[in-house]
């Protein structure tokens, strides 16, 4: 018994089809080039130390340009000719070393010199397409491959002690394996202290948010509530954090209960108050991430069978023995998954401590500022990454892997029939009470952040002026509004077409490679925005291993549309599989038996048939682009502005106004994105009137 | 509407390979198969689930490869051919119509897809639908269809790109009792006014019976038997095949004699005459296969027996009686005049010798 000659027959069939055969390349190509080989290099980074050797280069003055040699080692008379520069070693005596100029792709610098505007020093880096690009010293520090000029393993860079142009220095890397930034990181009081943080903030978001969620999601699912409003505030409160910007409920935490806060200070007369660390960011992240929560739990209680509650009660089991007997083991598992999908967005998320942490760091904004600070430890940040990343892969894969599997399991029924609301009204008053309090706080923040805008000064002058509107558009709010538009525009039907592809290839077809492209794609979703970002700066600012491929797209919009598209492909794909799922596999099956190949079954049915999902893919990766800030932060160059990244600035530097203003439209954005899209699914979703028929009787 | 071409179907030992999902076991779903199936003609797979029936189908159709053998389908061979590429048009179980086209985009579907004139697929798609009797739907979704409808629709979408051979993957168990029978005609009907080679898959004995030209009974991946509807029912040569096809009921005999086609066995004592398509052995032990409607029950005849069951069934009295050690199932038909025996009673049962069958 063989399956080989079904194997040859299906590999031929496979081959029959090019449109799927490119496809998948291209998607094997993408998933590895932007989502595993930025991780993978930040695996390199954390053990591989980029040793480097000092020289100076030759003949090199304020103003000058480089000195190049040609290929017998003479000074080189055109550009055309210039093969190599000469370096010394700097500290110790030693032959001149002669450098290759690697200019093939024309993409490197073949000429630097060094210059100064308004008192700055700069270094301009012609390369030989002629193009210019001009560095400031800061920048130097931290874009440091930028001219790399040597071929392979050897580049250049720029020592910037003081101003003495003859100081500025060639390094070549001497590069060594080593495990050294494991032992030195943990060693290393800042990240441990970080890791700690982080631990218990994950660990107290996560049973907060479980708390507020499992009481949300008991009172709609178990308790009979008459309001009709209650229930609506319900549904928005579940909504929104999920659609807002990151960092809103930080903004309006400090504006509430900041030090000048409306509650605290203005109500409550402290002028102490100090909510920036620990405390304030739990309270923002368990506000943020407990509809999550609240969703996931909503409907596994639904699946409960309410015959097997009523079975204890009957019994003689009192409402609360049956809660923590029966309703409560039941759910465990869903309790557990939803506990570890809160613990690793708490892990991940970055703008929140960012805003409200004060002193208190969590890994990502210490990985954050590693790269961006003073000192620019690109092997501890890597290994910090790592570190991160290896905490929230491990959450993410007992979540996905086991507890998801359980919960299907314990809870895979439908209830038999609808349950018995609880009408009793010590159960009832005080648990909607709670859930109406917290819904009323979670709208009174989103509230205070308009006002923050329209305020003349918060904690002092509360009467309106649009001075902070004007602000910020006098400092380039139009560009930031364009820019963060524009690139997300850009993301979202590019993501939502290639989330439908991979829910097609993997629920539909049968392949090699299927559970690579299944998992990858699923696994960005464990990834912090942080760890993607400083594995995107790693992988790519000297382009792919380091030999300039790809190089260009780095600190362009494209590395930021990728960067969205990447963050957003696993809710896609995911909403995808699920809606694909439901579809009889014969109706593709008889398409391609009437004699459409793989793309046309795909636009001509199965897209058609997933449109809902498509649209929504839509907008929900518009929504997260635009919102998004972790891991474009370290991305973003001057050349573009983002909203968020705006709020994030102004925010650092205590202008509250501005930072609202910004959030203030863009909620109005997002908002508007979300309404677009329920009437464009209203509109398209409902009516299926094929237009082709109508077309053909007119003919 | 004649179909430019029938093609004949020739499946030369296909065999079919699968993995148990629990035991990891490499099991055959389809083993040996060897068919030749005419141009023209309606050719029913016909089994229990499991059986393979719907995995041949499957290969014939292109959306399973075969282990062994190679599937010819008007004389090329079409292994390596993709589904769309093969000159088949199949009827799914489900219908598998296109929820977002409407009657007319559905049926026109494959029309487009080979880039047929835009006069000529109206031309043909309104024929198509005259001949399923959908006149005037065309412009209906597929929702707003009933079962029977869709069927249609499904039917004409597979017709109208004039396949080489028509599949039908139990096209009816999702209709009701009555709308089967209904349909059934109609599909053998319309098979035969365009002359279609056809395939067509089903667990039902009866629907197997009544549309087809050849009979192939499939059992565990195995070719039962095959053959006309009657040379099935009257011949069977397995008690499986027996079994499947009608009922029936098995009396196990000795041989005293063999003479040719017929034989003559002692069963319990009686002597009874039998046909049989091999020579058996004087003194071997066979099986007598007798039909519920060829027996006769009355107060005197060749084997005595004990009534076990006696229930009117309108058309006709349906009896349990114990001969021997055997349960035999007789039907008797118009019992309106006829001596009605009750559970308890003793009767005796007589057949014609050319409708029993010894194994």
């Amino acid at each position: 018994m063989s399956k080989r000659q079904s194997a040859r027959l299906d590999r031929k069939k496979f081959f029959a089809d090019p449109v799927m055969v490119i496809t998948i390349l291209i998607l094997f190509l993408f998933l590895a080039l932007f989502i595993l080989y930025p991780l993978a290099t930040l695996l390199v980074d954390s053990v591989l130390v980029r040793g480097t050797v000092l020289y100076s280069v030759e003949d090199y003055t304020s103003g000058d340009s480089w000195v190049f040699y040609n290929q017998e080692g003479q000074v080189a008379t055109s550009d055309r000719e210039a093969a190599f520069i000469r370096v010394y070693p700097a500290k110790e005596e030693g032959d001149p070393v002669y450098l290759p100029v690697y200019r093939s792709k024309g993409l490197f610098a073949s000429q630097a010199n060094v210059g100064e505007t308004t008192g700055e020093m700069y270094l301009k880096v012609v390369n030989s397409r002629d193009r210019s690009v001009y560095l400031r010293m800061q920048d130097l520090l931290t874009v440091q491959e930028i001219p790399a000029t040597y071929r392979k393993n050897s580049r250049l860079i720029k020592k910037m002690d003081g101003i003495e142009m003859t100081d500025i220095c060639v390094q070549v890397s001497d590069n060594q394996w080593t495990v050294d930034a494991f032992p030195r990181i943990f060693r290393d009081y800042t990240f441990n202290r970080a890791l700690r943080n982080t631990l218990l903030l994950g660990a107290l978001t996560g049973f907060g948010s479980l708390l507020v969620g499992l009481l949300f999601a008991y009172v709609d699912v178990y308790v009979h509530v008459r309001s009709r409003v209650t229930k609506k505030l319900f549904d928005v409160v579940s909504v929104l954090p999920v659609v807002s910007p990151p960092f809103v409920l930080s903004l309006s935490m400090i504006l509430l209960f900041g030090r000048a806060g409306l509650i605290t200070r203005k109500l409550l007369g402290i002028y102490d108050s100090d909510i920036y660390g620990l405390w304030g960011i739990v309270i923002v992240q368990t506000l943020t991430f407990f509809p999550v929560v609240y969703l996931m739990l909503k409907g596994l209680l639904k699946n409960i069978d309410p015959s097997m509650e009523e079975a204890a009660r009957d019994m003689g089991a009192s409402r609360w023995h049956v809660f923590t007997t029966v309703t409560l083991p039941l759910m465990l598992p869903g309790l557990g998954n939803a506990f570890l999908v809160t613990f690793i967005e708490s892990v991940a998320d970055f703008a929140n401590p960012m805003i409200i942490g004060g002193s208190y760091d969590t890994l990502a904004t210490t990985i954050y500022l590693r790269i961006t600070g003073g000192t620019y430890d690109i092997n501890g940040a890597s290994a910090m990454a790592v570190v991160l990343l290896a905490l929230t892969l491990c959450l993410f894969l007992i979540q996905k892997y086991i507890l998801e599997k359980k919960t299907a399991a314990t809870l895979s029924g439908k209830a038999s029939r609808a349950r018995m609301l609880i009408e009793d009204r010590s159960v009832r008053y005080p648990l909607s009470l709670f859930c109406v309090l917290v819904s009323v706080f979670v709208v009174l923040m989103y509230i205070a952040v308009p006002f923050g805008a329209l305020f003349k000064l918060w904690g002092r002058d509360y009467s309106l002026s649009t001075k902070w509107f004007e602000q910020m558009f006098r400092e380039g709010g139009w560009k930031a509004f364009r820019d963060s538009f524009i690139l997300s525009l850009i993301a979202s039907p590019v993501t939502a077409l290639l989330s439908m592809i991979i829910s097609y290839l993997v629920v539909k077809k049968k392949f090699h490679g299927k559970a690579f492209i299944e998992f990858v794609s699923m696994l960005a979703m464990a990834v912090p925005g942080t760890v993607l970002g400083v594995g995107f700066i790693r992988g790519f600012a000297g382009g792919v291993f380091r030999t300039g491929f790809l190089q260009s797209i780095y600190g362009t919009g494209l590395i930021l549309v990728i960067v969205f598209v990447v963050r957003s492909l696993p809710v896609g794909t995911r909403s995808g599989i699920s809606a694909l799922r439901q579809i009889d596999r014969s109706i593709e099956e008889s398409a391609y038996d009437l004699g459409a190949g793989s793309g046309k079954v795909f636009t001509s049915v199965t897209l058609p048939l997933i449109k809902d999902s498509f649209f929504s893919g839509l907008v929900t990766t518009f929504v997260r682009s635009i919102t998004a800030i972790s891991a474009v932060i370290l991305l973003v160059t001057p050349r573009y502005l983002l909203i968020t990244c705006r709020i994030n600035e102004y925010a650092e530097k205590g202008e509250y106004g501005v930072a609202c203003a910004y959030a203030t439209v863009l909620i109005l954005i997002t908002y508007a994105a979300i309404l677009i899209m329920n009437a464009v699914v209203k509109r398209f979703g409902t009516s299926k009137n094929g237009s082709g028929n109508t077309r053909e009787e007119n003919s | 509407m004649p179909v430019k071409e029938k093609k004949g179907v020739r499946l030369e030992h296909i065999s079919k390979i699968y993995q148990d999902p629990k035991t990891k076991a490499d099991f055959f779903a389809v083993r040996d198969v060897s068919l030749d199936i005419a141009p023209g003609s309606f050719v029913t797979l016909l089994g229990p689930s499991g059986c393979g029936k719907t995995t041949t189908l499957r290969m014939i159709a292109g959306f399973e490869s075969p282990d062994e053998g190679e599937i010819f389908l008007g004389g090329e061979p079409i292994n390596a051919l993709t589904p769309n590429r093969r000159d088949t048009a199949m009827v799914f179980q489900s219908y598998a119509l296109f929820p977002h086209y409407n009657v007319f985009d559905n049926v026109a579907y494959g029309l487009r897809l080979r880039k047929v004139p835009k006069d000529e697929i109206q031309r043909r798609v309104t024929d198509i639908l005259k001949l399923v009797e959908l006149s005037g739907m065309e412009s209906r979704m597929t929702n707003q269809l009933s079962g029977g409808q869709q069927q249609r629709v499904a039917l004409a979408r597979a017709l109208v790109v004039e396949p080489g051979v028509l599949l039908f993957d139990e096209p009816l168990s999702n209709l009701d009792a009555k709308l089967r029978v209904q349909m059934r005609t109609e599909i053998r009907r319309i098979q035969q006014i365009l002359g279609i080679t056809a395939i067509y898959v089903t667990h039902d004995q009866s629907e197997a019976m009544s549309i087809s030209d050849q009979i192939i009974l499939m059992k565990q991946g195995v070719v039962a038997q095959m053959g006309t509807p009657m040379e099935i029912y009257y011949h069977p040569v397995s008690e499986f095949v027996a079994d499947f096809i009608g009922e029936c009921s098995f009396l196990e005999g000795e041989v005293r004699k063999a003479d040719g086609e017929r034989v003559t066995l002692d069963i319990g004592g009686h002597e009874v005459y039998a046909e049989c398509s091999r020579t058996p052995q004087v003194g071997e032990t066979v099986k007598l296969v007798v039909r519920p409607e060829a027996i006769e029950i009355r107060d005197e005849g060749i084997l005595p027996g004990k009534v076990e069951l006696s229930c009117f069934m309108g058309s006709h009295q349906y009896y349990h009686v114990r001969v021997g050690d055997t349960l035999v199932k007789i039907t008797d038909n118009c019992p309106r005049n006829k001596k009605i025996y009750q559970a308890g009673d003793t009767a005796y049962l007589s057949f014609q010798a050319e409708c029993a069958h010894v194994l």
